[in-house]
This record gives structure tokens, C-alpha cells and sequence, in this order.
């Protein structure tokens, strides 16, 4: 607490797209209700306040940290451990601290593909010199320096413990709004909690549904689907059947499957997998061959399974690469598609 | 003793634009250097995704300015499954577009960049903000503002599904239509953007241009540069965000090229630098000659200033009323002062706002039919928009299971890197001597970097509002013999 009695927060933002700030300010109004009803003492987006000061603090000093974007760097690594040690309690806030989210596909690629491609071989690129960006370059006037970034997306809980998440992509203002009045009030749930519902997004959907026997999927330029009927009975992949609710169901609303930015569904770990096995349990099918060929008719399942909990989920990069029988994937190759059975 | 001065975030994060300015023995300006430290690959792990999920994956790229990568992903699309959305999908992806823009300038000019002449560029940085902004325009217009954004994330939300990180746009078109009650909402908030337009060209009028200090100071040479600008153009070489040929005039605001955006690569390539993971495109049929101004260098700009340069005015009302002004006031065509894109970026406003309602009292506006199914094999795509900070290309090539084998991307602020770069080391130059540094002068020289509204968030996190500031002193060993820090905006 500070000395005005106030509980002292703080919001950090590592690797992200900056839509996690913008929905803390999307909370309107209630903005000014936070910045009376906290001490705010770290924003680096907002406030004028240092690194050193989150130095200066004394160890569990800061009563909340909100935490968001993934661990891409050094930099961001030293960040979460140093407010890990100066706060009480750890939110990893939004889907890239909490699961990796879409930054966390980078997983499926190495820093070295990364580099011969947008610096060699993109079509708009003419480096006949064949530069690649430094750690450090000598220019005539002194040395310049660049950040190294890693190999991995790592997520919050895989540097520090995590006290609580709050999922989405970004989170709802509504759900921001209930974190700061639970942690106000001293109503927090168990350490470990998502802060949340804890059904899937199927029951805030208002679209009909009934038996689901999926013969084929269809991609979603392919067919217009009625819009009032549940859009995975009509064969469109969508994830809401394993992912948590909270968000209003919004992109089901415009005719769109859910991709699963809430992540998995309370209770699960692995949320790709659980994702899989909800879908297989959809398709109209008597053998494990039947089962393939409808799965066939959905490409690239990695991608559609662990859209946004690849960093996070149970298939490490050594297994990807084995699961695909080499070490990586080459640029212009077809990244490999993994099978979703070895999730299981 | 030769010195160093590092504009580095304040809290020192990679991930975040970073200004290395270097003084010589006699304190005065060696060179400046911007640096961009990071680097995400979405051309790389986008790579065996199939391409319909671009518009829903790439719009991560930037939680500032999703609605432009989803727009310009949705017209790949179009182009790799050979594929026009029909006249209602079209205008409804436009009134989405426009929504947006209006927001988004907003942003800018009443946070970032605004702030500077509102409050002004010597005021106290705890002022230059939007609250600074505020206390001299009063609270009844800080809660139009307010208003202003809300409203259109309202808009973007019943369009695109979703207020951050749009869902709605496919191959052929758009996921839903809207319906009559929709649309009068969105016309009633398109009629108060175009008061809100040209209240906004009041306030710069009456701040700004009825002051000599400040004509003098966007006039003034530290802010003037004379490169090559590009923008997309409609058939009668008027502005456009959505649509249209690549137009680049030249420094003598003399047409030099006008493309179609799928031959990019015949007219833009792009240069590196060890120094930075962001590329520096300049016009191929030029050249690069370094980080010079002027006809022989291939350096090109990207900004409302250079889209304004780049046409031959704007194609509604309002702001072709006010795009004669800009041009009167200033001494003719093109204008080369960097300072000017806030009023640019203003009459591009007022021009979103107008054609935001001819697009929401369009009687096709609400028609059902707002998709094409493709049905041809898809190849592959290039899709343009003008973003708020320069032209955005995606570019896609897939199997015949539109599966991405390829992709391509130039985000906006990207192109303006190289003139960011010399923006920087001209009004470095110009105002630091004798090795002299204090507060008024760095914000002068970030003034130069803040009128191109570098969104860096496609690289880095620099959100609107939020540049925090630190700049250190370093004698040739590295001690630090002075140290500010300067909250840089809001």
C-alpha cells in the first residue's frame, strides 16, 4: 500500500501490438475511477516513471502488476523477473502474455529463416551487399547497437509465477473493469484463476444449434452460411465449442468463426488439444479413416488449432521438428503441417 | 571532446525507436542515426497458413492500426482469388475505412503531434499533452474529442465485429451486411466527424496559422526537405485511402511514376543498414543515395503531406476547400515543410469525414449482397491501402489450395524510414550548436520525427499519446556528463 492507503499498481507491456494499452484505455471513463483509486506507479506507455524506480521499490511493494505481451528478448525476460519480485500479485494480461498468441506462431519459424527472408530473398529487397542487421556496428562517428531477439516465444508463466490471467485478444473493457473492482475490494478468486467465465464461448453465441454431425469443412470464402444457425454445424471451423467465453461471441456475431483468442475453455491445459478433440467429436464419421477425411478437408490444423496457444501449449519445438522429420522449415518450403493426433 | 546523445525510451525496453545523435569536436551535429530494434517475421511464420486468415492474423501486427492491415490483406485476398467484392461490399469495407481514419488522425492530432502548437513547442513537457491541449481549447471540445474516437470505435465494431482487431473482411467482400437502424447510426456519426472536421481546421486556423512564430517555425529550414512523395490516387488523381494507382511525384511536384500497386517492385525496393531491423525502401528508378534530399536520391515520403502533394486535390467539398487554402497559404505546390503534415493531415480528415456520409446515405449502403464467392484458383495477390502513416502492401503467393508459399510486406511507416532519418539529422543540425542541449531543443528535434506519426508499433510499441524520453551525454568513454529525461507527449 502506499502511504495514502492507496494499492499501488503497475501495467508493463512487453513483446505485443499495443492493443492490450488500447483496451485498458477502452475502458473509458472508468480510466479516472483507476487512476483515483490506485497508485499507479509504473506505465511506461502512459506515465513518466522508470525503470529505475521499479529498481528503487522495496521487494512486494506493488500490490498488482498487469502484465502483457510475450517474451521475445533479454530485455523483456529481465522485466518480468524484476516485476515478479516487486508485486504481490502477477496478472499476465491478454493473450500474448497468457498463451502467445498470434507473435507465438513465430514459433513455427527460426530467427534465421526470419533474417535470409526479409533481408535476402523478399521480392521488394535489394541488398546486393548482402548486410544483415547487427548486435553492434561500427559507423564513423562511434558504435551503434541493436537487440539480439530470440529463437522462442516464450509466455509469461513460462519466466515467473503467475498469480492470475486474463484472456483475450485484447481483453474485453468489461472484464478489465471486473479484475480492478475484484482486486479493489480484496475479492480475488484462488492465485492461479483465469478471471473470466468459466464456459465456452457456444454459450454466449445466440446463433441456434443442434446435433452437430460434420461431414466436411468449408472455408470460409466458400460458403455464406445462414446467419442465424450455429456456423460449425454448417461446416465452418470455428473454436468457440473449447474456448472461454467473455468476449459476447463477437465474431460468430458478424458471420465469422471464433478462433479462439480466449483461450481454452477452465480446467485446460493444452488448449489445442482439448480444441481437437472437441471437433473430432462433431464429425460424422464411423473409422479413423472417415475421421481423416473429413480432417483433410481442414488445412493446415497447427495453425487453426493453436492459433493463438502455440507458445503456450505442450508441443515444444523439438517435437514440432520431429514431428515433421527435420530440424526446420526451409523459407518458399510449405511449413509443416503438423498432425493433430500428436497432441493427443 | 566529441559526445554522443541517445533518445532512447525512457525505460529503456528493446522493441522501441531509439535516436542516436552524435557531436563532433566542436559540439556541432556529426550525424543522427534511427534505429528500429526489433523484428517479428510475419512474413515468415504466416508461411503454410492458409491465406483467407491474413486479414484475422496480420492485424496483430499493430493493435494502433489493425483496421488498415485487415483492409489490405482482404484486397490481397481479392486479387489472389481473381475476385471483386460486389458495389456494396466495396463501400461497406470503405465506410469501415473512413471510420477509422477519422479516428485515427484524431488521435494524432489532439494527442501526439497537436500538442506541440496547441500547447506549443517550448511549454513545459508536463503540458504538452492532451490535457495541455485541453486546458487551451476547453473541456467541452476535450469531450468532443473523446467523443469523436468513441463513436467511430463504435462503427468499426458493427462493420469489422470487433472495436480492436477487426474480423469481418473475406476474399470477395465483407462477412455481413448492416442493417437500416446500423446505418443511421453511422450516418448520424458521420454528419457530427465532418463538424468535428471543420471545427478542427478552426482550431489549427486560429492556433496556429493566426501566429507568426509558428508559420515561421514550420517554414523555417530545419523542417524542409525536398524528396520524391507518394500516395494512391482515384481516376481524377484525387486522394484516395482505399483504392487507386500509386502516384509519386517528383521534388518539383512533377508526376514521376503512377503504378498499379501489384507492380510495387518494379518501382519500390528496399534497402539495409546493419544498424536497424527496419528496411529503408526508396524508388528503385532512382536509386539509393543515401540518406540525401532531392532528384537524384530515390528517397520517397508517405504521409498526408506527401498523399496531398502526390494528388491534384481532394474529392469532396470541404476539403478540396481547404486542400486550395493549404496550398495558398504556403506558397504553391509541393510543399516541402515537414511541419505542415498536422494541417494535412487535418483537410485528410475532413476528407474521411465527407465521404464517410456520401458512403452511409448511400442507398446501396444496406444491400444484403455484400460477397462474392470465388471460384477461381488462387495465384497470386497484392493488396494496397493508404494507411494513415504511408502505403501498406501485402503481397501473398499460395498453392493452388491457397495455402501462403509467399508473403510480402511493406507496412506504412516503413517507407518513411529513410526521410524520418534525415528529418532528424536536419533539425539536429539545426538546433544544437556548440554542443548545447536542453529540453526546448530535443523536443524541437522530435517535433521532426513526430510529424511523420511514426507508428512503430509495427516494429515496436510507440503508442499514440506515449513517447517517453531519455536522452544521455556520453563523452568518448562512455560517462555520462549530462542526463535528461522528458516525457514526450501526450
Amino acid at each position: 500500500m502506499a502511504e495514502n492507503g492507496k494499492p499501488k499498481l503497475a501495467l508493463y507491456w512487453a513483446a505485443s501490438c499495443g492493443g492490450c494499452e488500447i483496451s485498458v484505455l477502452a475502458i473509458h471513463e472508468k480510466i479516472l475511477d483507476v487512476a483515483e483509486a490506485f497508485d499507479i506507479v509504473f506505465w511506461p506507455c502512459v506515465l513518466d516513471f522508470k525503470v529505475k524506480d521499479v529498481e528503487a521499490l522495496a521487494d512486494n511493494e506493488i500490490d498488482v502488476c498487469l502484465f502483457n505481451g510475450a517474451i521475445r528478448t533479454d530485455e523483456n525476460e529481465h522485466m518480468a523477473h524484476l516485476l515478479r519480485r516487486k508485486s504481490k500479485v502477477m496478472v499476465a494480461y491478454g493473450s500474448c502474455a497468457m498463451e502467445g498468441c498470434i507473435p507465438g506462431l513465430a514459433n513455427f519459424a527460426d530467427r534465421e529463416q526470419m533474417m535470409q527472408f526479409i533481408y535476402h530473398d523478399s521480392p521488394s529487397t535489394a541488398n546486393p551487399d548482402g548486410i544483415e542487421p547487427q548486435t553492434r556496428t561500427e559507423v564513423p562517428e562511434g558504435e551503434l547497437e541493436l537487440p539480439a531477439f530470440w529463437n522462442t516465444v516464450r509466455t509469461l508463466d513460462q519466466v515467473v509465477p503467475v498469480d492470475y490471467y486474463l484472456p483475450g485478444c485484447p481483453p474485453e473493457a468489461k472484464w478489465t473493469i471486473a479484475a480492478v473492482e475484484a482486486i479493489l475490494k480484496n475479492e480475488l478468486p484462488p492465485p492461479g484463476s483465469v478471471i473470466g467465465m468459466d464456459v465456452s464461448v457456444c454459450d454466449e453465441c445466440p446463433r441456434e444449434r443442434h446435433e452437430k454431425k460434420i461431414k466436411r469443412f468449408y472455408r470460409p470464402q466458400e460458403i455464406e452460411p445462414d446467419p442465424n444457425l450455429c456456423l460449425l454445424e454448417q461446416g465452418l471451423f470455428c473454436a468457440g465449442i473449447a474456448t472461454r467465453a467473455g468476449c459476447g461471441a463477437l465474431c460468430p456475431g458478424v458471420n465469422m468463426g471464433c478462433r479462439g483468442c480466449y483461450g481454452p475453455v477452465e480446467g485446460v491445459r493444452d488448449g489445442g488439444a482439448r480444441l481437437i478433440s472437441a471437433i473430432a467429436s462433431v464429425i460424422d464419421a464411423d473409422t479413423p479413416e472417415e475421421i481423416d477425411a473429413v480432417l483433410d478437408t481442414l488445412p493446415d490444423p497447427a495453425g487453426y488449432f493453436y492459433r493463438f496457444g502455440l507458445a503456450h501449449s505442450l508441443l515444444h519445438r523439438t517435437r514440432l521438428a520431429q514431428a515433421n522429420g527435420h530440424k526446420v522449415a526451409e523459407p518458399f518450403e510449405e511449413i509443416p503441417h503438423l498432425d493433430p493426433k500428436l497432441a493427443e | 571532446m566529441s559526445r554522443r546523445i541517445t533518445i532512447d525510451p525512457i525505460t529503456r525496453l528493446e522493441g522501441h525507436g531509439k535516436i542516436e545523435v552524435f557531436l563532433d569536436d566542436a559540439g556541432e551535429v556529426a550525424n543522427a542515426y534511427f534505429q528500429v530494434p526489433e523484428l517479428r517475421g510475419f512474413e515468415v511464420f504466416c508461411l503454410g497458413r492458409p491465406a483467407e486468415e491474413m486479414p484475422r492474423i496480420t492485424n496483430r501486427i499493430c493493435g494502433v492500426c489493425p483496421e488498415a492491415h485487415h483492409m489490405a490483406a482482404s484486397k490481397a485476398l481479392d486479387a489472389l482469388y481473381h475476385v471483386e467484392p460486389p458495389p456494396a461490399g466495396k463501400k461497406l469495407r470503405e465506410l469501415f475505412y473512413m471510420a477509422f481514419y477519422v479516428t485515427d488522425h484524431t488521435t494524432h492530432f489532439y494527442a501526439l503531434g497537436g500538442p506541440d502548437f496547441v500547447v506549443g513547442p517550448d511549454a513545459p513537457a508536463a503540458q504538452r499533452n492532451i490535457l495541455g491541449v485541453v486546458a487551451a481549447v476547453g473541456k467541452e471540445a476535450g469531450l468532443r474529442v473523446i467523443n469523436t474516437r468513441k463513436q467511430n470505435h463504435e462503427v468499426i465494431k458493427i462493420i469489422g465485429g470487433r472495436p480492436i482487431h477487426p474480423v469481418a473482411g473475406l476474399p470477395g467482400g465483407m462477412s455481413k451486411p448492416i442493417t437500416e437502424e446500423e446505418r443511421q447510426f453511422i450516418e448520424e456519426v458521420a454528419r457530427q466527424n465532418v463538424e468535428f472536421g471543420l471545427w478542427s481546421l478552426d482550431v489549427f486556423d486560429d492556433i496556429v496559422l493566426k501566429n507568426t512564430g509558428y508559420v515561421d517555425l514550420i517554414l523555417s529550414d530545419a523542417y524542409t526537405q525536398k524528396t520524391y512523395y507518394m500516395g494512391l490516387v482515384d481516376a481524377n488523381n484525387h486522394v484516395n485511402f482505399y483504392d487507386g494507382m500509386v502516384r509519386v511525384v517528383d521534388p518539383d511536384g512533377v508526376e514521376f511514376a503512377k503504378y498499379a500497386p501489384a507492380d510495387y517492385t518494379e518501382h519500390v525496393a528496399e534497402h539495409v543498414e546493419p544498424y536497424s531491423y527496419l528496411k529503408y525502401p526508396y524508388l528503385k528508378k532512382v536509386g539509393w543515395k543515401g540518406f540525401v534530399d532531392g532528384k537524384d536520391s530515390g528517397m520517397y515520403a508517405c504521409t498526408p503531406l506527401s498523399r496531398l502533394n502526390a494528388a491534384d486535390g481532394m474529392a469532396t467539398p470541404h476539403a478540396q476547400e481547404a486542400y486550395e487554402k493549404f496550398y495558398e497559404t504556403l506558397g504553391g505546390k509541393p510543399v516541402h515543410h515537414t511541419l505542415a503534415t498536422h494541417w494535412a493531415r487535418l483537410i485528410e480528415l475532413l476528407y474521411a469525414a465527407e465521404h464517410m456520409l456520401e458512403l452511409a446515405t448511400d442507398p446501396e449502403i444496406t444491400s444484403p449482397k455484400v460477397r462474392t464467392i470465388p471460384t477461381e484458383k488462387p495465384t497470386v495477390g497484392i493488396g494496397t491501402v493508404e494507411a494513415p502513416r504511408g502505403t501498406l502492401t501485402h503481397h501473398y503467393e499460395t498453392d493452388e489450395n491457397g495455402i501462403l508459399t509467399r508473403v510480402n510486406l511493406i507496412v506504412g511507416t516503413t517507407n518513411n524510414n529513410a526521410p524520418i532519418t534525415l528529418s532528424i539529422k536536419k533539425a539536429a543540425q539545426a538546433m544544437i550548436h556548440g554542443g548545447e542541449v536542453n529540453d526546448g531543443i530535443l523536443n524541437k528535434i522530435e517535433m521532426a520525427f513526430r510529424s511523420y506519426d511514426p507508428c512503430l508499433s509495427c516494429a515496436t510499441h510507440s503508442l499514440p499519446g506515449q513517447m517517453p524520453l531519455e536522452v544521455i551525454v556520453r563523452d568518448p568513454d562512455g560517462n555520462i556528463v549530462d542526463h535528461r529525461s522528458q516525457y514526450l507527449t501526450p
